[in-house]
């Protein structure tokens, strides 16, 4: 067993594009379910929506990257508009079911040959459409110490991706702390209630639903970037549950819980890969129980058990007050 | 970063999800558009080990690498002198045909993704690509020294049929796949209307009784006519009974929310999918039995005998359920506990048991339902993923907690999913049902049959 190996993938990890990207998304998913009770699946729409936003217009019509990024928020505006025209009049399992299928649809048709000529089809888009973003990059050399490696892209995305985690977060901290803040958390407890007030809950729902789907497809940007390359099928309904998880582990409506249960998620999730992985490798794990193959399926299998635990036996999260989030479909 | 970002079987799914809910009739044509699709979630899937795990054991190997195939007709008939295009990294070009035996391949030089494009010129007349859009195969080779089998899928051709005998076998085809959204759908609205429970596992039962029904006729090598009421009886047992017993009836006791109890379901569906894959692997398999069975002509529409048997039997498990919905005492203390379990309850209902009921009676039609798509189709892991999305729709569009409302929606889309193939592109049929599903909500948001009340 390769101890110093498993500790500086798992520290990488921690802190890594992968723990930022399910950081925004989570927090796209705290103001939508956290402080305003909407049940949204679609999470992964939203980042498909920004990805492609970024990737397709530099691309495929060779509009500049800063510009894209506007398209994208542009789009993922729209995104939201479509989606709780429809359906934020309906209860909550309602909600979960078509923002589900509503981002079924549009991974289905990013991934479908009749696009393929601007969407990329089931490969989804590869190039260097990033490259005006990492011309910006102050990093000749990666990082590379014995608990911490990343290269010199990552290192850069990493960076800026954090500053993005943080001015959001203050952001949200600020609103959620805020008369309209409060609104939001009193549509949560009791709809009628706010209606009987005279308030619009309807406009506040969709204003709820915009800024976390924008915050989503941030997201989706950082994704997008990080890889130089969108796929489709990375954008799958898995992306949205797991963003749930995230979100439940750390303790919903807390402004700092996406964050921390984005960190704890992904440190587990390599934690438990490469000891697994080295277990195998070194056979410290017989080759009949788990094949080399099967490793990953073992920690979906994980992730699955953990996101039933946690929901059963600790439903607040880490951080959540089990008063604060007193959640149920009976509206 | 070594990690990269890998939602697996997400990769996967792109492959298996055209072969689900494609014509029953010619389930030996979807089963070789299956095998195609398996060489490639297995790459999928070993690409992502790969590239997750220090990578230096793969890149030793280097000897020499083939992608190879043969080309076959509808009936199995070699077809020579198909051209085939190969493209590849670092400007790696070749053209090659085809043999007398219809068998092609080309050696590799590097690893990296390969472009295999089928001259369709080339096919006979008669002869064309099951999906004409799918000329190019993408293979990744991410290891030198294994070689790869690459299938085209052939068929009769779009253009040989009439457009009444598309029609006639597409809705033939939609009765079907709506027979067994049907028997899903059921159980999934009974529990939803018993209990308020959102269940996201649904889906996992279907796979469940697929796989029940795998093992028990090909690995224990009973007659597909036993294996399937065994396999029937043992679902609606642990899918039903013991899922209910030990999962949601102490969670309802606790006093676990609604949402929570729909995330755990949710959690639950992740492992069995990962759980399943991890038993049975990747591939679509077909039962040894009955699996290259000829169609019969009926007028102008080709049906196999077990896809006739099977679905008879599943409109008579959908007939008898719905009598035990209207006519028994159990079936009416079911309702009653759907419209007002305190009420239900204060009236001498013992709703624990009725709810009890409805998981068994759930559970073994949505086990059918996987035993008809594995029958018919083969079964793979992802089997219930796929439809899970369609049952939900067809509920959502009967109306939620409604059972005659199930039953509508799910012939409603099974008709819509194969019939929408007339106008659009085969891979998007999904997508039309699922915008259907939201026009619908914004008409009639209680749904078809819906009472207004249940939307809140």
């Amino acid at each position: 067993m390769d101890f110093l190996f498993i500790t500086q993938q798992t520290l990488s990890a921690t802190i890594g594009v992968n723990t930022i990207i399910f950081a925004l998304a989570a927090i796209g998913l705290n103001m939508h379910f956290g402080y305003t009770g909407l049940l949204n699946f679609g999470q992964a729409g939203f980042l498909a929506i920004g990805a492609y936003s970024v990737a397709v217009p530099v691309i495929s019509f060779g509009i500049p990257l800063w510009i894209a990024f506007v398209i994208g928020i542009f789009n993922s505006i729209i995104f939201a508009l479509l989606l709780g025209i429809p359906t934020l009049r309906l209860r909550a399992d309602y909600l979960a079911i078509v923002t589900i299928a509503a981002a079924e649809i549009v991974r289905q048709i990013a991934r479908s040959a009749t696009f393929n000529d601007f969407l990329g089809g089931s490969d989804g888009i590869t190039g260097k459409f990033g490259k005006d973003f990492f011309a910006l990059n102050p990093f000749k050399s990666g990082l590379d110490t014995p608990i911490l490696r990343f290269n010199a892209n990552d290192l850069w995305v990493v960076i800026v991706g954090w500053t993005l985690v943080a001015v959001i977060t203050f952001v949200m901290w600020v609103m959620v702390n805020s008369p309209w803040g409060r609104l939001m958390r009193a549509i949560r407890e009791d709809e009628d209630a706010v209606r009987s007030l005279g308030k619009n809950v309807y406009l506040y729902k969709m204003q709820s639903l915009i800024i976390g789907g924008v915050i989503g497809s941030i997201g989706g940007f950082v994704y997008a970037l990080s890889r130089q390359s969108v796929q489709p099928d990375n954008y799958g309904t898995a992306l949205t549950f797991f963003a749930y998880t995230v979100l439940i582990l750390g303790g919903a409506a807390r402004v700092f819980s996406p964050i921390v249960g984005a960190m704890i998620f992904w440190f587990l999730i390599v934690f438990i890969e490469q000891v697994l992985r080295q277990g195998v490798a070194n056979d410290l794990i017989p080759d009949w129980l788990i094949g080399v193959n099967q490793v990953g399926q073992i920690r979906f299998m994980l992730m699955g058990l953990g996101l039933m635990a946690l929901m059963i036996f600790r439903p607040q999260g880490i951080f959540g007050d089990k008063k604060e989030l007193a959640l149920d479909a009976k509206a | 970063m070594g990690i990269i970002l890998n939602l697996a079987p997400a990769v996967s799914t792109k492959n298996t999800r055209s072969v689900q809910g494609s014509r029953v009739s010619s389930s030996r044509l979807s089963f070789r558009k299956s095998s195609s699709s398996i060489i490639l979630l297995l790459l999928a899937i070993s690409s992502i080990i790969f590239s997750a795990s220090n990578a230096t054991a793969a890149e030793t190997t280097t000897s020499a690498t083939k992608l190879y195939g043969t080309v076959l007709d509808k009936d199995g008939l070699a077809l020579p002198s198909v051209g085939i295009d190969v493209t590849g990294p670092e400007g790696f070009t070749k053209s090659l045909t085809t043999d007398a035996k219809g068998d092609w391949e080309v050696e590799i030089p590097t690893k990296g993704t390969f472009s295999l494009t089928i001259n369709q010129d080339d096919l006979p007349e008669g002869q064309s690509l099951t999906d004409p859009t799918k000329s190019t195969i993408k293979a990744n080779v991410f290891m030198l020294g294994v070689d790869l089998k690459i299938l085209f899928p052939i068929g009769p051709g779009v253009a040989t049929a009439s457009l009444l005998e598309r029609s006639a076998q597409l809705a033939v085809d939609g009765l079907i796949l709506g027979l067994v959204i049907a028997l899903a759908a059921l159980g999934l609205n009974l529990i939803f209307g018993t209990t308020g429970l959102t269940n996201f596992a649904h889906g996992e039962i279907l796979t469940f009784g697929g796989l029940l029904t795998y093992y028990l006729s090909a690995i224990i090598k009973l007659p597909v006519v036993i294996a399937v009421p065994i396999a029937v009886l043992l679902g609606a047992f642990i899918s039903g009974f013991l899922q209910d017993r030990y999962l949601w009836k102490p969670l309802r006791k606790r006093g676990t929310g609604l949402i929570a109890m729909l995330v755990v379901s949710i959690g639950l569906a992740i492992f069995l999918r990962y759980f399943f894959l991890f038993l049975f692997g990747g591939d679509t398999r077909q039962l040894p039995q009955y699996a290259g069975q000829a169609g019969i002509e009926l007028g102008i529409v080709s049906i196999t005998p077990k896809s006739i048997l099977t679905t008879s039997i599943g409109i008579i498990f959908v007939i008898l359920a719905t009598l035990w919905l209207l006519r028994t005492r159990m079936g009416k203390a079911s309702r009653a506990v759907a419209d007002n379990p305190a009420l239900a309850s204060a009236s001498g209902i013992d709703v624990q048991k009725v709810i009890r009921a409805v998981w068994v009676l759930g559970a073994g039609l949505a086990t059918y339902a996987g035993v008809i798509v594995t029958v018919n189709q083969g079964v793979s892991f992802l089997m219930g993923q796929d439809m899970l999305l369609l049952i939900f729709a067809a509920v959502t569009l009967g109306g939620l907690g409604t059972a005659n409302g199930a039953l509508v929606g799910s012939l409603i889309i099974g008709l819509f999913v194969q019939l929408s193939t007339l106008f659009i592109p085969t891979e998007l049929k999904y997508v039309g049902a699922l915008i259907i599903l939201i026009i619908i909500l914004i008409v009639r948001p209680q749904g078809i049959l819906g009472k207004k009340e249940r939307i809140g």
